[in-house]
């Protein structure tokens, strides 16, 4: 009797490159290799060819010239004698902390107006709902321009501001007046806010490549130091409940602790306010933030803040109402649940989508072209580019810069993602 | 002795009080249940009273007919009093050919038009395959929009008579054979091109031919030479077209037959035009590249799917203004010296490229939340590979990623209007900037932003909510 196993052993014939799956992914994979590397190979050639052709070298030597243009709003020290890398660092600086302040602010009217638009109050979460569909459909270009614009053609000039000695007498007020207990004026040329001064500053160390802020350093560090003994506090709290059962009061204790030494450490340093104030054409004092930023910062929260108030919303929305119930069966107060029950779960649904809004608003911060923000895209993109015609090497490096932010971000929230995911056993 | 009582009738039911009935009933679960709600309502009436009383003045006295917005104030004090606001609206009648067309010439209006009603004819057969009710319906609407938007756009009687022919050419084809109202859609690119671009008609059938050719290869030696082969073989066929026939052929055919349209510059296109060509052919192409890149990252050949993942996250950890400048700066060093193409095709090309990524992602996402049994079925069927992703995978994978899918859409076209930024005319900082330079138009901000805000504002909400529509339809679960 014939066994089935007598099958003749096949011997490997070229056509089983492509109709036997065993060999066939290899096939493809190195097809796709090679093609992909001849579209490298050519793209590179015709570089080189195109950089021959226009007499350019690729080298970054550039950075390390007079960058000969002064940008409005600075956070590392420059002038127009420094280096286009130093440009490029306050433009870095530029971009970052709009990207900060605009995640912060927008994460907090985000979930505000999620929250809110799942009131059970009708015309409250209505409202909502027009706000989110108004920011959500319209491109956010708009509303930086139109920001922009409001702020800097509707704001009174800063003469607006004067008193003179006849309107004195008469007792008119000005044209326009100081908001905010007289500490901050809106004119068409910014914002001027007060600025904060210390009278016994620690002064600065020079660290040879860059200078150091001694008194912006020593507040961090205390801030940080508070913040650690008050965590200290509360974790030995937790570990005196889960002996005894009863938590010991502390938040006194994490007031005085995180509060007091700020403040004594402000006090000893001499701290007050330097107040803008009218003098001459114009306002002095205080710090003159530039519309561009406010215009820049404002829109980017505004939008934002729809899309997060979606993923807030959504994220609640998700948990069942089956975990509520039983809150209330347990006996938990609203807020309890809330804060015990609902946002725990729902963080794990709104975390994702939040890291990509914050990532967005990140690379969106770029659009302060629109309005000469000067960040990273406005100098090393921008007149950095223009005046050294480097196209090459300032695209590819503005490219690499913003991929690391982006890559750093969600490496940062992917950590803090995975700390509050359900822990799978 | 024992005395009962029943009642042998009942009670008619009382009204329920006051409070707990209607709208005050209502209100006071809606809007005054605790404190906090109070608050809240008092706060909203009082929002929405401060927007009232702010605008409403200035809607009010819109003014629609003049010639400069000092003309316009002069009306407002006039018929309203001195100090009082009123909206200009006479900016948008004088401007609005600019914020539509850009700089296209006035006397070609009809083309880009034509186009439009087109589209939808072209997408009809799409999304309503055979079914030839849905495609009458449709074609009778752009019908009536063609008649309508061109005769006020005083088309020439040629192309006006031309236009209508075509249109009920296809609706007269939808009646006897709905299936072939398909091949209109795949000439609609080259049709859609040649009308907006003009010049000679040759140019975009020539090109078209290539993809005949590759077809045509492909077909007749599959048989002979097996499939992967033949397809190769078509490709090799169709570039040789391109880079050697193309230009001779359209040349001798144009000394032959020259049948051409005015021919528009890439900078004359601008406002809405603008962002509809840019965020339609980007829609049209990132969809299946999306699709393909989705695949390639969930699949099992290690440098597939590397070069997938490399591809999205660099496009997507890149701001798309820096893309667009890669389109006019740097294309020029990565393509052999000499070539110069149009800017309009380039910065379509980048943001097809950022939005397959972000597509990508969001199928990728569909992809993963299939319940894995079906890709076994699938296998246990014994279907390959693509037939188990048309048939099986995909169909499930794209409906649950619809949502998000749309949204990708929604913010493709939004981004359009970035394309200012290399120098194109988009319709709100292009034609924007150009307004409010206009000396009689200096320093009108309200009106152009909420003019193009609204216009944007109607096709992305229309596109969101016709997303959220799909959604409910094509639900077929039983949860």
């Amino acid at each position: 009797m014939a066994m089935a196993a007598d099958v003749p052993k096949d011997s490997f014939r070229l056509s089983m490159l492509i109709y036997d799956t065993r060999y066939r992914s290899y096939t493809i994979q190195i097809v796709v290799l090679v093609l992909f590397a001849l579209a490298v190979a050519w793209l590179l050639n015709n570089t080189v060819q195109n950089l021959e052709a226009r007499g350019k070298q690729f080298n970054f030597a550039f950075l390390w010239q007079r960058a000969g243009y002064d940008i409005g709003q600075q956070l590392v020290p420059y002038t127009n004698d420094s280096t286009h890398f130093r440009a490029l660092l306050v433009g870095l600086m530029n971009t970052l902390v709009v990207a900060f302040f605009g995640c912060i602010l927008a994460t907090i009217l985000g979930v505000l107006i999620g929250v809110l638009r799942l009131s059970k109050n009708w015309l409250v979460s209505r409202l909502m709902t027009v706000y989110v569909e108004m920011f959500r459909n319209v491109p956010l270009l708009l509303w930086i321009l139109l920001s922009y614009v409001l702020l800097s053609e509707t704001t009174p000039a800063p003469n607006a501001f004067r008193i003179t000695d006849e309107m004195a007498a008469a007792g008119e007020a000005p044209a326009a007046s100081m908001i905010l207990w007289d500490s901050l004026a809106i004119t068409n040329r910014g914002t001027n806010i007060p600025s904060p001064l210390f009278e016994r500053g620690l002064g600065s160390a020079d660290l040879g490549f860059m200078t150091l802020n001694l008194t912006f350093l020593a507040l961090v560090l205390v801030i940080a130091a508070s913040v650690f003994v008050n965590r200290r506090i509360l974790v030995s709290a937790r570990a005196t409940q889960e002996d005894t059962g009863v938590r010991p009061v502390t938040w006194w204790k994490s007031l005085l602790v995180l509060f007091a030494p700020t403040i004594a450490l402000l006090i000893a340093m001499g701290f007050h306010l330097e107040v803008p104030e009218l003098r001459g054409f114009n306002f002095q004092g205080g710090i003159l933030v530039a519309h561009s930023f406010t215009a820049l910062l404002l829109a980017l929260t505004l939008y934002t803040a729809a899309f997060i108030a979606e993923i807030v919303r959504a994220g609640i929305q998700a948990i069942s109402r089956g975990q509520s119930e039983a809150a209330f069966a347990l006996g938990l107060r609203p807020g309890r649940t809330m804060n015990l029950i609902i946002l725990p779960q729902a963080l794990r649904v709104i975390i994702p989508p939040l890291i990509s809004q914050f990532l967005n608003l990140t690379k969106n911060t770029s659009l302060g072209i629109a309005v000469s923000y000067l960040d990273l895209r406005g100098t090393l993109g921008g007149i950095t580019l223009n005046q050294t015609g480097r196209e090459l090497e300032c695209m590819l490096l503005m490219m690499l810069i913003y991929l690391s932010i982006s890559l750093i971000i969600s490496a940062v929230m992917n950590m803090y993602n995975s700390s509050v995911q359900l822990k799978a056993r | 002795m024992d005395q009962h009582f029943a009642r042998t009738d009942m009670l008619p039911p009382m009204p329920p009080p006051v409070t707990e009935r209607g709208a005050i009933k209502w209100g006071r679960e809606n809007l005054f249940s605790t404190p906090l709600n109070i608050a809240l309502t008092v706060l909203g009436v009082g929002i929405i009273w401060w927007v009232i009383t702010a605008s409403l003045p200035w809607w009010l006295n819109s003014v629609w007919t003049a010639s400069s917005l000092g003309e316009c104030r002069d009306i407002v004090a006039a018929s309203a009093g001195e100090g009082a606001t009123g909206a200009c609206w006479a900016m948008i009648r004088q401007w609005w050919g600019a914020f539509i067309f850009g700089f296209y010439p006035p006397t070609e209006w009809w083309r880009p038009i034509l186009a439009f009603g087109l589209l939808f004819a072209a997408l009809s057969p799409v999304l309503f395959s055979g079914q030839t009710r849905n495609l009458t319906l449709i074609l009778g609407v752009v019908l009536v929009f063609l008649v309508g938007t061109l005769w006020l756009a005083e088309a020439p009687a040629l192309a006006f008579a031309l236009s209508v022919a075509l249109v009920v050419g296809l609706l007269a084809l939808a009646q006897v054979r709905p299936g072939l109202t398909l091949w209109f859609t795949v000439a609609y690119p080259a049709l859609c091109f040649w009308l907006l671009w003009g010049g000679s008609v040759w140019g975009p059938l020539v090109a078209m031919a290539g993809f005949a050719i590759l077809y045509g290869v492909f077909r007749f030696g599959s048989p002979f030479i097996g499939l992967a082969p033949a397809a190769g073989a078509g490709v090799v066929a169709a570039v040789l077209w391109w880079l050697y026939l193309d230009v001779p052929v359209v040349n001798s055919l144009q000394s032959m037959l020259p049948f051409s349209l005015r021919s528009i510059n890439s900078d004359q296109f601008g406002g809405f035009l603008l962002a509809i060509v840019i965020g339609v052919t980007g829609i049209s192409f990132s969809l299946p590249i999306g699709i393909l890149l989705a695949l390639g990252r969930q699949s099992d050949m290690l440098i597939v799917k590397s070069l997938s993942v490399g591809f999205i996250e660099f496009i997507r950890g890149v701001p798309l203004i820096t893309l667009l400048f890669t389109a006019s700066l740097l294309l020029q060093y990565f393509l052999p010296p000499g070539t110069n193409f149009d800017i309009i095709l380039r910065v379509i090309i980048l943001v097809t490229f950022f939005a397959a990524a972000y597509l990508a992602e969001v199928i990728r996402g569909g992809l993963a939340a299939l319940p894995r049994g079906q890709y076994e079925a699938a296998d246990a069927l014994g279907l390959d590979y693509w037939r188990a992703q048309r048939l099986i995978i995909l169909p499930q994978a794209l409906k649950i990623s619809i949502p998000s899918i749309v949204s990708t859409f929604i913010g493709l076209f939004k981004d359009t209007t970035l394309v200012a930024f290399v120098g194109l005319m988009d319709p709100l900082k292009g034609v924007t900037q150009i307004v409010r330079a206009d000396i009689n138009w200096k320093g009108i901000y309200w009106e152009p932003y909420i003019f193009v805000g609204a216009i944007f504002f109607v096709i992305c909400f229309g596109m969101s909510r016709y997303s959220m529509y799909l959604e409910k339809k094509l639900k077929t679960d039983h949860r």
